[in-house]
């Protein structure tokens, strides 16, 4: 493949993905795309599957119908002569290391320090060097703002502080595809800018972001698109100024009316 | 508004006192006391022979071997447990089975029917044959001629010990939040290495307060070897042993029971480093360290 289609390849490409759990379906349907260097913020009420659409692009989630592709790569399947072969698992933590996530209560490590969840998995993972790792950590700490607080373990840290932590964590491994599974709603209202300034930096970076979020004020700001979903589908989807300002759907409209 | 120039004067209050206390502290003192003068005075303590035998050489023996019954049952017992554990969470089901099945038999028999078991292992198994089945066999040794009374007090000791670390280490690991596994795997970690790196060091604080419980039941359920029967330990020397020859059984319990005190108490002082290693994190309070750099940053920048 020619350098230009691998840059016109979307990093992330949904086919109809349906996610069930039991009798419950989630996930009814999901056709998205997002190119490389965009943001896309996903919106909805609670409970309508944006987060488990989330999981299903780092496959913490198997999908049940449809196909999710990230950078090309069918997600946890190979696809040989029209079947579908589960994927081992060491090649499953392989697609993994290039899809960073950033989760709502952060998961950082408890018992190693923050620059200690930083080298973790560049160390251990992909075989970096201690000493190369560590001076990269510090790097991404400065780069979050928390340069003084490496040696600090994460009981030690506020809450916007921890997930910035996190976020530089996930960064660690130099992923393409960055997700965040609502990064702000577990924070105090007055720390949650101080994460938001750091994704908006990252967006205008140009790293490949899908966030979950109910920051309205993030999505029309940051995000290239906004897709509002409810009950497992899409309702639309679009140029955040345009749909937050004037939402065709009535479902949107009602949920926007609450929300903002 | 606040003041600048003159700080509050620091509180200097009464403190508030507990009569009781004293009362009590008292009564139980006079109490010991009398306790105390009974025992040294009631010649059926026989407090000579105590002293002449608690550093005897047979009884040191005793000591050591119990020592290493229980270091080597226990080190056994713990790689097996983690191992048990490990199949009995992995997705696989036969493994799953297979650890069930394995905590079901040594858990469920009491520790000295398994080791008269074992005991019996040479006389029920007389030759072990490894080869085809039904086939030529390929290496033949001969079991009675192998008859090894301490290497199957400790294989006993070691299987019933795994069954009890196995559950004591998986309700370390279900302890463990599912969002650290996630935030693992998520950093393309494997399962395993997600387990050795992320959730079984935090699981360690779980762990190990009940390992030390079972580390000192250990040491004290070695006195049922003697069910196999291997007659070494301190607790056959002392009782089968030399009581049985000098007819003084009390001096010689209280040896055993001095010896057995003496080695848990080490135990639990190693038990308090463990644990306080395992914690790291788990506190939000600061050490001394980063408490004096941060009242360091608090002062004017005048020194």
């Amino acid at each position: 493949m020619t350098a230009e289609a691998a840059s016109a390849r979307p990093m992330v490409k949904a086919e109809m993905v349906c996610k069930n759990f039991g009798a419950l379906k989630v996930l009814k349907g999901i056709t998205l795309e997002v190119q490389k260097g965009e943001v896309l913020v996903l919106v909805g009420p609670s409970g309508s599957g944006k987060s488990t659409f989330l999981r299903c692009i780092n496959h913490l989630e198997t999908v049940n119908a449809g196909r999710l592709y990230v950078d090309g790569d069918l997600v946890g399947y190979q696809e040989k002569g029209g079947k579908l072969h589960e994927m081992k698992p060491r090649d499953v933590a392989k697609q993994r290391r290039d899809v960073g996530m950033v989760f709502q209560h952060f998961n950082l490590f408890p018992h190693r320090t923050a620059l200690g969840n930083i080298v973790e998995s560049p160390v251990h993972v992909k075989g970096v060097k201690k000493k190369a790792a560590v001076d990269r950590g510090r790097e991404l700490l400065e780069r979050v703002g928390l340069a003084d607080k490496a040696d600090a373990y994460p009981a030690q840290l506020s809450g916007g502080q921890q997930q910035r932590v996190a976020i530089a964590r996930a960064l660690a491994m130099d992923p393409k595809l960055m997700l965040f599974d609502e990064p702000t709603s577990a924070l105090d209202p007055e720390l949650v800018g101080e994460v938001l300034a750091v994704m908006k930096k990252l967006a205008s970076e140009g790293i490949t972001m899908v966030v979950v979020t109910h920051e309205m004020g993030f999505a029309r700001e940051v995000a290239d698109e906004v897709a509002f979903m409810d009950a497992g589908v899409v309702i639309e989807r679009g140029n955040p100024r345009e749909l937050l300002a004037h939402p065709k759907h009535e479902r949107t409209k009602a949920f926007l009316s609450k929300v903002m | 508004m606040t003041d600048v120039g003159t700080p509050p004067q620091a509180i200097d209050a009464i403190p508030l006192r507990h009569p009781w206390r004293w009362v009590a502290a008292t009564v139980i003192i006079v109490l010991v006391a009398l306790f105390l003068y009974g025992a040294a005075t009631n010649p059926a303590y026989g407090w000579s022979t105590y002293l002449e035998y608690l550093f005897n050489e047979r009884v040191l023996l005793g000591v050591f071997n119990t020592l290493q019954l229980t270091a080597y049952a226990m080190v056994i017992g713990v790689v097996l447990g983690v191992a048990l554990t490990v199949m009995r969470l992995s997705s696989n089901p036969v493994m799953s089975a297979v650890s069930w099945v394995f905590l079901w038999i040594f858990r469920g028999t009491p520790v000295y029917v398994q080791l008269a078991f074992w005991g019996l292992f040479p006389t029920i198994y007389r030759n072990l044959q490894l080869g085809v089945p039904f086939g030529p066999s390929l290496l033949e040794i001969d079991l009675q001629a192998f008859s090894y009374p301490f290497l199957l007090a400790v294989i006993g000791l070691a299987l019933n010990e795994a069954a009890y670390m196995a559950e004591i280490i998986r309700a370390g690991i279900t302890s463990v939040p599912e969002g650290q596994m996630e935030a693992s795997t998520a950093l393309g970690m494997s399962w395993g290495m997600a387990m050795r790196r992320t959730v079984l060091p935090q699981a360690m604080r779980v762990i190990i307060p009940p390992t030390g419980n079972e580390l000192i039941s250990l040491l004290k359920t070695t006195s049922l070897v003697t069910a196999v029967p291997y007659a070494f330990d301190l607790y056959s020397i002392t009782t089968r042993e030399i009581a049985a020859r000098i007819f003084e059984p009390v001096p010689m319990l209280l040896v055993a029971a001095t010896w057995y005190l003496a080695v848990t108490s080490v135990l639990m002082v190693g038990q308090y480093y463990l644990e306080r290693h395992f914690s790291r994190g788990v506190s939000r309070t600061l050490t001394t360290k980063q408490l004096d750099a941060l009242a360091k940053a608090q002062q004017p920048s005048a020194g």
